[in-house]
This record gives structure tokens, sequence and C-alpha cells, in this order.
């Protein structure tokens, strides 16, 4: 099972965190604080995972990627394979890059809800629901076009977002 | 240009709003993202949250409004700051009919609240209504919303509603429903029992994502209970097949490989199904060779698949065909430059190396490298490889090695782990005790406030116990090593105050015992330690005890002894302290100072720490003062059980309650008049006799001696537990040593000390095409590790016995045999099956009653047990006067008629020490009791 699925910036600044236990806001800064803490004092060109049983408890693993100016972070149990959950990082950005298209670390920051629509498409509960990055496409679009479409109704519609148009 | 783009990129977000988010959001984000410290950050989203509240207690907010407040609220409880004022605002807006206002009101309570929330309540309608909308994106949000919403209570109320989603034609919401119900599986079981086939039924559905999603709750289903799983081997083997052939749409492929998250996890599933099941594992060789042919290594997500199925084969009964197979991908995954790689190599082959242990033979130089290696994920993972590798014959380089990357490395956390593993294996596989000593000296230095207080016992009993064998001169040398070390160790600064004990304890038991040393010098290290730690309450009690002990052995072999003035300060200054211990252990060494040496003899008799102490709980030796007490009138002793169940708990052992008559109800008229007094009866009367009465006498002793009895037994078990043995002795004849005799000195000479494996060796990336090249020092902890070959057994064994004399520390079995050593060529012969020649002697037989680790907790408890029973009687008057024709001394020193009463004779050090035990085990300064139980139990 999935425990949280973070994405931070090189200066540790949380861009999005989902946890799929409950934690207290306080746990949950703390956790961040923690994994950037072991994150940024890993050198180049080294393996992506790590054992992080001290902060997250027995049996809990972390995966992460370096994207230019983010990390992108999945904490896990042992029941998940390491490198499969490097490729779900993977799909997670490549869906990100097809909505954003080139998504850098200001879409994210720019886009919070929309974010965590495309996570909550790949991510469900913890487990792995969708890894085919066209299916998630197809559900978030769908939901933005409705979301639209009542959007439309009883907003007064502002001009297209730069997203939709694509 | 860069710089460009994402202005214009701000821009256009400015004006259009993104996701339909407002000028205000925007500003908050790009502020924060500006500050230049936390404390602005901080300040910045302090003030916005100021803002919000005025804001959200304005009435009539416009909903789009309000949904942009809400998004900031999430926002800012992502930056750690507490949003819970807007909670309410959050839920309400769950009710609304607009599905972009809905489903932001559900993605911030999913993030806001847990499931035991309070406003849970008021969700669990709305998600009801929502979960038999139209809108199947309604549908998904409130799906979405109960995976973290609903808790054991609430599940009832959505639990139809979800079941009949299973059937929905969308299949994001089939998917979402198996999912949602995965989720009540796992916080209760019990409610979605009889829901349990709809998961089978869902794994034949026509669209492989909700297939996919099945494989999810089936995983842990069949984890749980395999047994009832069987049937549907066939199943999955042939749904892995069909992925494998591309049968699923190309919009499932990644990475050209058909499908791969499937795969992994039916792979998972076929790896339990399997597990120890000839048949079931038969079905499923076919699609793993096929696996292992068609699996693209040169993709990430390939090697993920390949790595799965090296998982799979390790869980299930492998034909040797597919083990061939799996070694064939752990060495190139060994051979990659890629650490992930590397990484999932190591792990591969720690799985592997059970099924079959000379598996690691082959890439000891790539396991070398990663032991190497700066990254730490892969140095841990080899050094767990290590840790299940471990034999009697590399333990000490594994160990060595292990205790040299524990110094390295600050992480606690790990460090106690690694902590626990050396003492683990040291225990386990020690080759001699003075290895282990010297091991543990070197964790305890180390990490000694990471190590669990039962180790410092263990290692203080092997010292005081030695080999358990009539070997007393062996013995004599390994506490006399034991003592050197110390002395060497004691003045350095700042050492863990668990390895002060140890040492302040075994200086007191043994630092005078063979004469080396003066009892003033050790008394004056004991001194420098209780000052230079006087902080440290149990450290200065263990130093005063040693010094007791020390001055002690010299009154008792008739020296005269000069008490220090240092340790004449320390004593007063004890007597005056705050703590009642450290007062008591003062005044009991001022008064010890003040005896003669018969007493003072018989008080702390020479090397007794081991000796059993018999107390006699019958308290037999009273029979004649109570016999005397009865025929002159007074009442006989009536247990409290006896007396009346509701009693008070006083304490059924004070033996003064036949002189208190009791104050509840009285049967004395009922009894029958007997001279016998209760201690009497004890031994013989063990079988409850059916009485009419209640409260006969017949009754009494029955509590008291089953408790003796009972006690008794188990310090019986306690010495049953001493005959204990180390782990299996695994050595071999030492026949095809003789094969090659004169070049052991030469081999010996040029080749020092692989053993101790500390010599820095080079990084090498490239170890198997240049295999003349390889450095031979790596060879050798090559070989020394993966070892089982004569020559760098031999090798080790003999570099060690070269420097142990130099340490003083040698107790070399006499009988070993001169061990010849092959020339270095024939290092690289590891696969050649030669056998170890290891000494003549057995040197587990001598560590007898070394390894009993769990019958001494057992132990301690139970003098500890003996001692509070015991205490009583030395504080009962009447005793003391019976006793007091036994010693004149007894009125100065408490201890010494327990000592005479007692059969042992050094109980009352160490019924002290036990006290002590037991003090450090309930006081919460010692660290983490808990946290080597598993490993340590």
């Amino acid at each position: 099972m999935i425990k949280a699925v973070m994405m931070m910036n090189t200066q540790g600044k949380p861009r999005l965190a989902k946890f799929y236990d409950f934690f207290t806001v306080e746990k949950q800064q703390e956790l961040i604080r923690g994994v950037f803490s072991v994150l940024c004092s890993r050198p180049e060109n080294i393996s992506n995972f790590l054992e992080i049983d001290s902060l997250f408890g027995p049996d809990s693993w972390l995966v992460y990627k370096h994207y230019a100016t983010l990390y992108f972070v999945l904490v896990f149990d042992g029941s998940e394979n390491e490198l499969a959950m490097l490729d779900l990082i993977q799909v997670l950005v490549e869906t990100l890059d097809k909505c954003f298209s080139n998504v850098c670390e200001l879409d994210i920051v720019f886009n919070y809800s929309k974010m965590h629509t495309v996570l909550d498409e790949i991510v469900f509960g913890g487990q792995v629901l969708e890894t085919s990055s066209t299916e998630v496409m197809k559900a978030v679009e769908d939901i933005s076009k409705l979301e639209a479409a009542s959007n439309a109704v009883s907003l007064v519609p502002k001009s297209v977002s730069r997203w939709r148009g694509r | 240009m860069e710089q460009l783009k994402t202005i214009g990129r701000e821009l256009a977000m400015g004006s259009q709003g993104g996701f339909g988010q407002s000028k205000e959001f925007l500003d908050l984000v790009k502020s924060i993202g500006e500050a230049r410290s936390k404390a602005e950050e901080d300040r910045i989203v302090l003030s916005e949250i100021d803002i919000l509240k005025r804001k959200l207690l304005e009435p009539d907010i416009p909903k789009r409004k309000m949904k942009e407040y809400i998004i900031r609220l999430v926002y800012i409880e992502m930056l750690g700051h507490d949003a819970s004022f807007g909670y309410i605002h959050a839920v309400k807006m769950t009710h609304d009919d607009n599905l972009l206002l809905k489903r932001t009101g559900y993605l911030a309570v999913t993030l806001f609240l847990n499931e035991d929330h309070d406003l849970i309540i008021l969700i669990v309608n709305t998600i009801q209504k929502d979960l038999r909308s139209d809108n199947y994106l309604v549908v998904c949000a409130a799906l979405n919303a109960i995976c973290r919403l609903i808790n054991e209570e609430t599940i009832p109320a959505v639990l139809p509603q979800v079941v009949d989603l299973l059937n929905h034609q969308k299949e994001a919401v089939r998917k979402k429903a198996i999912m949602a119900l995965h989720r009540f599986h796992r916080k209760s079981p019990s409610s979605v029992s009889h829901l349990i086939s709809n998961f089978r039924k869902r794994l034949c559905d026509n669209d492989p994502g909700v297939m996919g999603a099945t494989l999810c709750p089936l995983f842990d289903l069949i984890s749980e209970d395999v047994a009832s799983y069987k049937d549907l081997v066939s199943s999955f083997v042939s749904i892995l097949k069909q992925v494998t052939e591309r049968r699923l749409p190309k919009s499932y492929d990644y990475h050209q490989m058909p499908a791969p998250f499937i795969q992994i996890k039916l792979l998972k599933i076929m790896a339990l199904l399997g597990s120890g099941d000839k048949s079931a594992s038969e079905i499923m060789y076919m699609v793993l060779g096929d696996l292992f042919r068609k699996c693209d290594s040169s993709t990430n997500i390939g090697n993920a698949i390949l790595y799965e199925c090296i998982r799979c084969i390790s869980c299930i009964i492998p034909s040797p065909k597919l083990l061939e197979a799996a070694a064939d991908a752990i060495s190139k995954f060994l051979k990659s430059d890629s650490h992930n790689l590397k990484y999932m190599g190591i792990d591969g082959l720690g799985r592997l190396i059970k099924i079959s242990p000379d598996i690691a033979e082959q890439h000891q130089l790539a396991v070398i490298d990663c032991l190497e290696d700066p990254d730490d994920t892969l140095k841990r993972k080899t050094f767990e490889l290590l840790y299940k590798m471990t034999k009697s014959s590399n333990v000490e380089v594994i160990v060595d090695r292990m205790i040299d990357y524990m110094i390295s490395i600050n992480d606690n956390h790990y460090k106690t782990e690694i902590a626990s593993r050396c003492v683990e294996l040291a225990e386990q596989f020690a080759p001699s005790n003075q290895w282990f000593i010297q091991i543990m000296n070197k964790v305890f230095e180390h990490a000694g406030d990471l190590v669990n207080i039962k180790v410092a016992h263990n290692l203080m009993r092997l010292i005081a116990e030695g080999f358990g064998e009539d070997d007393d001169d062996a013995d004599s040398k390994l506490r006399l090593s034991a003592v050197e070390s110390y002395l060497q160790i004691i003045s350095e600064p700042k050492l863990p105050s668990l390895f002060l004990q140890v040492i302040s304890w075994v200086l007191g038991e043994y630092g005078t015992a063979d004469g080396k040393y003066s009892a003033s010098y050790i008394s004056g290290k004991l001194c420098d330690v209780a000052d230079a730690y006087s902080s440290d309450e149990t450290v200065k009690g263990y130093a005063v005890s040693a010094l007791m002990k020390i001055y002690a052995f010299e009154i008792a072999s008739g020296r005269k002894v000069d008490v220090l003035p240092e340790c004449q300060s320390l004593i007063e200054e004890l007597l005056a302290s705050h703590s009642t211990d450290l007062q008591q252990r003062a005044y009991e060494l001022q008064a010890l100072l003040a005896l003669d040496a018969r007493a003072v003899e018989s008080i702390l008799p020479l090397d007794a720490s081991c000796e059993d102490i018999e107390v006699d709980k019958d308290l037999s030796f009273l029979n004649g003062y109570i016999q005397q007490a009865i025929e002159s009138g007074a009442q006989p002793y009536i247990s409290e059980r006896e007396r009346s169940g509701m009693l008070e708990t006083t304490d059924y052992h004070s033996q003064d309650h036949h002189e208190v008559p009791p104050h509840a109800l009285r049967f004395e008229a009922y009894e029958r008049p007997k001279p016998s007094s209760v201690p009497t009866q004890a031994s013989t009367e063990l079988v409850p006799v059916p009485e009419p009465s209640y409260y006969s006498e017949a009754h009494q002793p029955i509590s008291t001696s089953s408790v003796s009895e009972r006690e008794s037994s188990e310090i019986k078990l306690r010495l049953d537990g001493v005959k204990q043995k180390w782990g299996r002795p695994s050595y071999q004849s030492s026949t095809s040593a003789s094969s090659t005799p004169p070049q052991a000195e030469n081999g010996t000479s040029s080749h020092p000390d692989v053993g101790v494996g500390s010599s820095s060796l080079k990084p090498r990336s490239s170890y198997e095409s240049k295999k003349p090249e390889i450095d031979p020092e790596k060879q050798r902890l090559a070989a020394s590790l993966f070892g089982g070959s004569s020559s760098s057994r031999s090798d080790r064994k003999s570099s060690s016995g070269g420097h142990k004399p130099a340490k003083g520390t040698a107790s070399k079995p006499p009988k070993e045999n001169p061990i010849p050593v092959q020339p270095p060529p024939d290092l690289l012969d590891f696969g050649e099956p030669t056998a170890t020649s290891v000494t003549a002697t057995d040197p587990f037989k001598e560590l007898e009653g070394l390894m009993d680790s769990s019958s001494q907790d057992g132990g301690s408890t139970d003098v500890m047990g003996l001692y509070s029973d015991a205490a009583p009687v030395t504080t009962t008057t009447s005793v003391d006067s019976l006793l007091s024709e036994l010693s004149d001394s007894s009125k100065g020193n408490p201890g010494t008629y327990q000592s005479q009463t007692s059969k042992g004779p050094n109980s009352k050090e160490a019924l002290e020490k036990d006290a002590l035990v037991r003090q450090m085990g309930v006081n919460p300064t010692s660290q983490n009791p808990t946290l080597f139980k598993d490993l340590l139990g």
C-alpha cells in the first residue's frame, strides 16, 4: 500500500502532499521535513530507494525522483515493488506533462486542485488504480468538461483557461 | 529565455485564473514562493489566516468566492498551519449541487478530516445521496471521499450503495467501487466478509482496468488465507499469459511493455499461492520462463518485472531451470551501472540465498563493491545480505565490517538496528570469548546508549561464568583480558552509561583478582568514574558497589586496606546523597570497612556472583521459635487468604501475622488445636486435602508452599539453561589442510590480518572482466566473506592468532594444530569445495553457558522475586533478635545474617545487583527497553 505522495521543491517547500493514512498537520509537516532532509543529503547518481523506518514506522520504503527543481516522493510498504513505484512516478510525471505540456514547478503550484484530481485518478486510497496515462488524461478531461459545464451555468463564464484549450 | 517563459505563464494564469483560481490565491502562492525565510513565510501565512477568518465570517459569500477561500485553506494547511476554523465551510461545500464546488468540497474534507472527526456525521448523508447520483463524476467524487472518511461505524451506511456500484456501466466507477470495498475490508474485515465473492466476480470484468484494480483486494485476501484461493492459480496464470501476449488494449502499454503493473501484481499473487505448493508452482513454470525470456531488461519497468519474477521464484518451489534464469537476471542486475539495479540484485541475492546458498559465491566481488559504495541505501541492503549469509566461518569479518559501518553513521535508528544485529551475530557465532568481549566493547563504546540492557547483563554473566567448565585457567585469562581492556578504555571521555556499568562491575569483581593490579589502582579508577559521571546515579551505584567488593576482597585476604582520600571523600559525599540507594550503598561500604576479615569474607566472597542463592522460603529456621511461641499461647499464623478473601491486600509473606491477631472475623472456635507449626507442614502437605471446613488449618500452607514450589522450580529451570550451547558448530575436518604444509608460514607472513578487515579497499567498478588485476586485498575479503575455502579460513585463523598474543589476550586452545595456509593464487578458486580447517578443539564446547541470555533474564526476575519475598525477613525485629547470636557484626551490616541464613554464599550482593537491575528496568531513563525485545528475547 502507498502511504504518502509528496512533491517538494529543492528548497524543501511542499508543493503537494497527500497521506493515505491520517496524520495530524504537525506530523505531516514533520514527515515532509524529515523526508526532505534525507533527500537533500543524498548525492546524485545513486539509487532512488530509501528505507525510511525512522519516519514512517516499520516496513516503510521511499522512492524518489528528482526532476529539475522538484522531488517526487512515494512512500509505501513492503507489498509494493520498488522499481514499479519508480515507474509510477514516471507515469505521474508523464501524465502531468500531457496535462500541462512541459510541466514545471509553477504549473504544479498554480494548479493545486487539478494536481489532486490527477493524483486521485492514479492512486486511490493507497492503491495503484490506473497506470495508463492516456486513461488518466481521459478521466481528467471528462471532469474538466463537466466542471466547466456546471461552472458555466452557475458562474459568470470566464475566459477559457489555458489547459482547456488542449 | 526560461525566465521569460515563466513570466508569461504567470501572467497568463494571473489573468485567467488557472483552474478557476483567483488573483488573490495566485498572489498568496507567489509571495510565499518569494519568501526568503521560514519566518517570513509564517508571517505571510498568518496574515492570510487572519484575512480568511474575517472573510469567512461575512454573510452571503458568493459560492465562487467560497471555493476560492477553501482552496486557500487547503494550501495553508499543506504549509503546516492550522486551518480548522474553516473545516465546516468545506463540509458545507460538499452539499452543493454544482459539480465543481462539490468536488472542491470533497477534496478539502478528504485532506482536512480523518475518519473519526466530529464533522464526518454531517457528510455521510451527502455521500449516500451522491453515490446514487446519475452523474458518474459525482459518484466518483463520493467514492473518493469514502476511502478516507468512512470508519467502521459508518461503513454499513454506505455499503449497499457501494455494492450496487460494482455493476455500474462506467468502468471508472466499478474500479473505484472495488477499491472502496477493499478499503472497507482493510478497516473492518468483518463488515464486508459476505461480499468477498464480488472480488472474484470482478476478476472477470471485461475492462482490464477493473480487473487490474481487483488484484489489489485479492492480493490482501490471499495473503490472509491462501488455501481458499488455490483454485484461482490457473486463472491468474492464464491472465498473466494473456497480458504478456499483448492481448490487452494498446493503451495499457507502458514503455512498450504490456500492462506491467498488472503483471507485477499477478506475480505477487502467484508468489503467495505457489509458496510451499509444488503443484501450484508447476503450473507457473511455463509463464515465468516466458517472462524471463521476453522481458526487456533495457527499460526500468522491464527490470521491475524481472525483479518481481525473482521474488516470485524465491517464494514458490522453483525448478532448477528457473533458478538458473533468476541467477542470470541477478548477475545482470549486479553488473549494471545503475545503483537501482544493483540494489535489486543484492536484494534478489538475499532472497535466493536461502534456496541455493552457493549462489552468492560467483557474485562476491560485486557484493564487496556494493559494500564500498558511497550509496547508503545500497550499503545497508548489502549489510542485510551479509547478515543473512553469516556463518561461523565468516562472522569475524562481517561483524567487523558492521561495526566499522556502525561507527561511521549518525542515524540513531539504523545504528540501533545494526548494533543489535552485531550483538546477535556475535552471540550466535562467536569463535572465542575474547573476540566476543572485544566486539561487545566496541558495540558498547560506540552505541552504548542504544543497546538493550540485557546485552550488558549477558556480557557480565559471560565474564563471570567464563567457559562454564572446569578450565579455571582460561577463565581467569578471559577476565584478565576483560579487565585490561576496560582499564584502557575507562579513561576515555564520554562513555555510554551502560558500558560504564559493565566496566565498574567487572573491575569490582575481578579487578584485583589475579594480583596484577593493586586495589588502590583499581579503586582510584573507580573513583574517577564516579567523579566524572557524577550526574549518573546508576553508574555511581555500580562504582560504589565495585569499591565495596574491592575492599572486601582486600580485607578478606588479610591485607591492610588504605582507603584513598578521594575514595573517602566520595563516600562522605554519598552518605549525604539525595538518592537513598546511593546513601545505602555508602553506609554499607562504610560499615564493611569496619568489619573483620571473617565476616567480610562471608558477606562478599571472591568470585561468587554466579553462585545461586538459595533462599529458605519456608523460613524453617524459625520453626523452633514459632513452636515456642505457640506453646506459650500465641495464635498460630493464618494466611491472609484463609482469613478473608476480601481483606485488604497486605503482603501475605509478612510473617509477624501470627503474633498479631487478625482483625477480621475470628474463627478460632472452629479450629482444632494443632501443635505443629505452619512452616513444617509446608513441605509435606502440597495436595489440598478435601475438608469440609474452609478455614481449617490444612489449607493454610497451600498458598505459601505452592508459591515456593513454583519458584524453586524456576530456579531449577535457570540452572538448566546454563547448559545451552553456542550456535551450530559448523566446523569441518582439517584433512585437506595437510596437503600443502610447507607454504603455511609464507602465506601467513605475507598476508597479514584479513580477519580484521579494516584495511581500506580501493573501490573498483570492473571486477569480472579484469580478473587478474583484482586487488588481492579485496579477493581475500571476498574469500573470507564467502569462504568455505580452506585458504581463506586458515589465513584468517593464523592472522588472528598473530595479533592476539600481542594484546596479551590469547588463550589459544592447547591442542591447536599448525594450520597450513595455501598460497595466494588459490584464493581465486572460490567455488572449489575444499574443506574448512578449524582448530581441533571445539570452541563451542568451551563456550557453553554463554548463550543463555533468555535463561538469565528469567533468572534475574526470579531472584527479584526471592528478594522481595525475603525482604520482610531481614527487617522483622524478631528475626533479628533470633539471629543476633549468629554474628556479633550483624548489627553493623544488614547483609551479614542474610548471607548466613541462606546457604548460597554471596546473596547480599547478588540481591543488590538484581535490585539494581530491577530499578534500571523500571527506570524511564533506560534506553528503549523494548527495542530489542524480538532480537534478543
